[in-house]
């Protein structure tokens, strides 16, 4: 019989390597699903991690798309890790997005055609206090009136998603385009543009950002005493609050920091690969960061490797179902299993496994 | 008269550790045997194999000379085994008939069900109130619930678990009349405790457990207390001790404070008024849930005390939170080692910050200089001799003596003016105890005003001046604490709590 043993300490071992584990699981349970779809698993799987990266005839067009993808998910999810380790639990980042692009877009739009240095930068403060803004809604509600922030900043998403309806059908709609929905592109307008900085790489200003955050966020959590709160905070509040942590900044920091990170994303996405404002330009970024903090263990060298992971899978499924024909429900229900396999996993960094007779009690 | 039950040869080992060792021993109708050990010695889980919560690797039982192999709680108490645990299992919000009968597997109807408590706690002395609700009852009023549950069972063993701790003086009398009744009635009760006053007086027979091995048996009446503890620890302690010295000038002054709790069935302190000098320590019993608690928050800064309350040398700092507090230097080691004064996933090195940033320097700009956190760990752990592998290790690795050691330590490094702990030796082994304690009397031989919060009286006895004595909230007058009797400390925590004891007359 297996049996669940505590460890005294969590295994280092086993904490970096769940999520190989946890991916090859996925590979596995991945391959047999295809499989049952009728669809060789081995082909699958190589249209998904390899191809996009180092197929002759796709990786020269799906290569820079690695970064485009990632840059979002990494600079998202940064922020929601932070939160996530002291307990705050951001589910609305998706929101905040949305309305970080409306109000970077906005200005963007609002300043057209004018033609100057600055536009651009305040699009980017703009965006922040947009993604601020949305998160200061669950943030404030929970200090002043203890409501649940879950439900709060979920709920707010779909507020920002009619919202969004409203401005690419109104406010924000291109009065030359005919009566078309969506709004002017901004990649056609210089000072308003987040432009590919090196040819042929998928880099722009979301990904720089991105990076950042990470390199912020690793000295933050491990270097800086606000971070040793956030951590405390997240494992024992009653600790917490011994070592003197005020509960109810900490809850305003967390939310208001991944709100400026998930709004800047959404300005950095409208003003670059998606151009314009549009009913359906938000992707599930902000929903799908969630997956990507988690699968990197809410460390920020590991959102780093999750976010890649994540845009790689979001290519190469477009590439799957391009090319092999696989549902798409399929390549979603893969992404799923990544989570799934995680958590489930996650397990042994807390526990070892032992062989042997079970113990009665 | 035959055995009632006979253990032989009970062995439980844990990974790591042996909990029970080859042990044997024997209980007869209507005795009154303790079990007595330290914390760790396996008294607990030799109870609990008894009660069939845990299944031995090796060994046999009997019961009235049948083999005896409980599978679960329920198989024991068919059997006549029922037992009062230490922790209570009752509903706040339901009342006492309605508790009882969550536990039985088939409830009479209530109002027979009352009626039967309302017998069975007058006939045993034990009055209670079946429609009371349990939130408002006090520890040994709760108490009495548990133990009323077990005697509608008609046991014929009946165990307890450290049944005192929770009780003053005055309600300790009360128990045991009860515990004799039942002891001359031919149930015996199982008695488990490390108080070694108690047993001199109530039991007839006694078993010491030390590190999971019977290492004595006795009549514990024709041992003195020294002994029973030499036999319990396994070598000589020492007890703490100090110079005679004259407490110096008052430091810390609390006047009429009233805190409420923050925990709707905490307890809210009233009116407490207490003054502390340099060099004295002021120890403060009381049964538990009290006020303990709310009163080291309210000391600690957690939670906020009208400013004039709190005084430190003359100036308020009622209105300081625990960090402010800090650099004044009143520190406090709270009584929930893991979760409240650490934090259990996190190394030594982390816990060491916790408490230590302010004082110890560790923190420039908001950012952390981890070698020198490392150092201080480090230097907690040689000082006070905390085992560990290494101060890397996580907090919840450690032992609750161990642990302790790392808390105290870790306030006592800091050079407090005011030391405030609750607890301090709960759950710790005897030579560790006496290790904190004389940890605590050369602090206060250099001149820090210590205030120790605890539920053991022969602990607050033996290192404090002044003694007070928590009560629903309100604090007694503290006084000297030498020559005090055990009957004004009962006084002082209340007495019997106005528990009725049964009417002869009704």
């Amino acid at each position: 019989m297996l049996r669940l043993e505590k460890r005294p300490t969590p295994s280092r071992f086993w904490t970096a390597a769940t999520p190989v584990l946890a991916v090859l699981l996925t590979m596995i349970a991945g391959g047999l699903l295809f499989m049952i779809l009728g669809k060789d698993p081995f082909a699958a799987i190589r249209t998904i991690f390899w191809d996009p990266l180092f197929n002759e005839q796709f990786a020269s067009y799906s290569r820079p798309q690695l970064l485009v993808k990632s840059g979002p998910l990494i600079l998202i999810a940064i922020g929601l890790s932070l939160g996530f380790r002291a307990g705050i639990w951001n589910i609305g980042a998706e929101g905040q997005y949305i309305i970080g692009a409306l109000c970077g877009a906005g200005v963007g739009l609002a300043l057209y055609p004018m033609d100057a240095w600055f536009i651009f930068p305040l699009m980017v403060i703009a965006g922040a206090l947009g993604g601020l803004l949305w998160a200061m809604i669950p943030a404030l509600l929970k200090t002043h009136f203890r409501t649940n922030e879950i439900l709060v900043s979920l709920l707010l998403v779909y507020v920002a998603e009619q919202l969004l309806a409203s401005m690419a059908l109104g406010l924000m709609r291109n009065p030359e385009g005919g009566g078309f929905p969506g709004s002017r592109n901004l990649q056609q307008y210089p000072s308003a543009s987040n432009p590919e900085l090196i040819a042929g790489t998928g880099m722009h200003w979301g990904i720089v950002a991105a990076f950042i955050a990470v390199i912020a966020s690793y000295v933050l959590l491990n270097r800086h005493l606000l971070g040793f709160q956030i951590r405390l905070t997240g494992q024992s509040p009653r600790a917490a609050r011994f070592a003197g942590v005020n509960p109810n900044a900490l809850i305003l920091f967390c939310l208001g920091t991944s709100g400026v990170l998930a709004g800047l994303a959404g300005l950095f996405e409208i003003a670059g690969p998606a151009g314009q404002v549009s009913i359906d330009f938000n992707q599930g970024y902000g929903f799908t960061a969630i997956i990507v903090a988690f699968l990197g263990r809410l460390n920020p060298i590991g959102i780093l490797l999750a976010g890649l992971l994540m845009g790689l899978t979001y290519i190469g499924g477009d590439l799957a179902q391009f090319m092999l024909g696989l549902p798409a429900a399929a390549i979603q229900a893969f992404q799923g299993m990544l989570l799934f396999f995680l958590l489930g996993v996650d397990v042994l960094s807390n526990f070892r496994i032992r062989i042997g007779k079970t113990e009665a009690a | 008269m035959t055995t009632l039950l006979n253990i032989d040869g009970l062995t439980k080992a844990y990974p790591g550790v042996v909990a029970n060792d080859n042990v044997s021993f024997s209980i007869q109708p209507g005795e009154v045997h303790a079990l007595l050990g330290e914390n760790g010695a396996g008294k607990s889980t030799l109870v609990k194999m008894i009660y069939g919560l845990v299944k031995p690797d090796k060994g046999r039982m009997t019961l009235h000379g049948q083999p005896y192999e409980p599978a679960e709680p329920r198989a024991a108490r068919a059997a006549g085994v029922a037992m009062v645990f230490q922790h209570f299992s009752l509903f706040d919000a339901l009342n006492v008939a309605e508790n009882i009968a969550l536990g039985m597997e088939k409830p009479p109807a209530m109002r027979d069900l009352a009626a039967r408590i309302r017998e069975v706690s007058e006939n045993y002395g034990l009055p209670l109130d079946p429609s009371r609700t349990v939130g408002d009852l006090s520890a040994g009023e709760r108490q009495r619930v548990e133990i009323i549950r077990c005697l509608l069972q008609d046991p014929k063993l009946l165990i307890m678990d450290e049944p005192t701790s929770v009780l003053t003086p005055q309600e300790v009398e009360i128990l045991f009349k009860t515990l004799r009744k039942l002891s001359a009635e031919g149930t015996a009760i199982l008695y488990i405790s490390h108080k070694l006053e108690e047993i001199r007086t109530l039991c007839d027979g006694a078993t010491i457990l030390r590190l999971g091995k019977v290492v004595d048996s006795c009549n514990p009446r024709e041992k003195s207390a020294s002994e029973l503890a030499e036999m319990m620890v396994g070598t000589k302690l020492t007890p703490p001790s100090r110079p005679e010295a004259e407490p110096g000038e008052v430091v810390l002054e609390v006047t009429n404070l009233s805190v409420k709790s923050a925990n709707p069935f905490g307890t809210s302190l009233k009116d407490i008024s207490f003054t502390v000098r340099e060099g004295e320590v002021l120890g403060i019993g009381g049964v538990a849930g009290n006020g303990q608690d709310e009163l080291l928050s309210a000391l600690s800064g957690e939670t906020l005390a009208p400013n004039d309350a709190v005084r430190l040398r003359g100036e308020s700092i009622g209105h300081m939170g625990p960090n402010p507090r800090r650099h004044i230097a009143v520190l406090t080691a709270p009584e929930e080692r893991l979760g409240h004064a650490a934090a259990p996933d996190m190394s030594l090195i982390e816990n060491a910050l916790l408490t230590g940033a302010i004082r110890q320097g560790l923190v420039r700009n908001g950012f952390l200089n981890w070698p020198a956190t490392r150092i201080f760990a480090e230097s907690i752990i040689k000082q006070f001799d905390v085992r560990t592998p290494g101060a890397g290790n996580a907090a919840r690795s450690l032992s609750g003596g161990n642990l302790q050691k790392f808390v105290i330590g870790r306030e006592v490094l800091q050079k407090p003016e005011v030391l405030v702990v609750n607890q301090p030796t709960w759950g710790v082994d005897a030579s560790a105890a006496a290790a904190i304690r004389q940890s605590i009397l050369d602090l206060a031989e250099n001149g820090t005003a210590v205030i120790v919060i605890s539920q053991d009286l022969d602990e607050l006895m033996e290192i404090s001046d002044r003694f007070a004595a928590l009560n629903e909230g309100r604090l007694s007058p503290p006084r000297p604490a030498r020559g005090l009797t055990m009957e004004e400390i009962g006084l002082m925590m209340g007495g019997a709590h106005d528990m009725e004891v049964a009417h002869a007359e009704a």
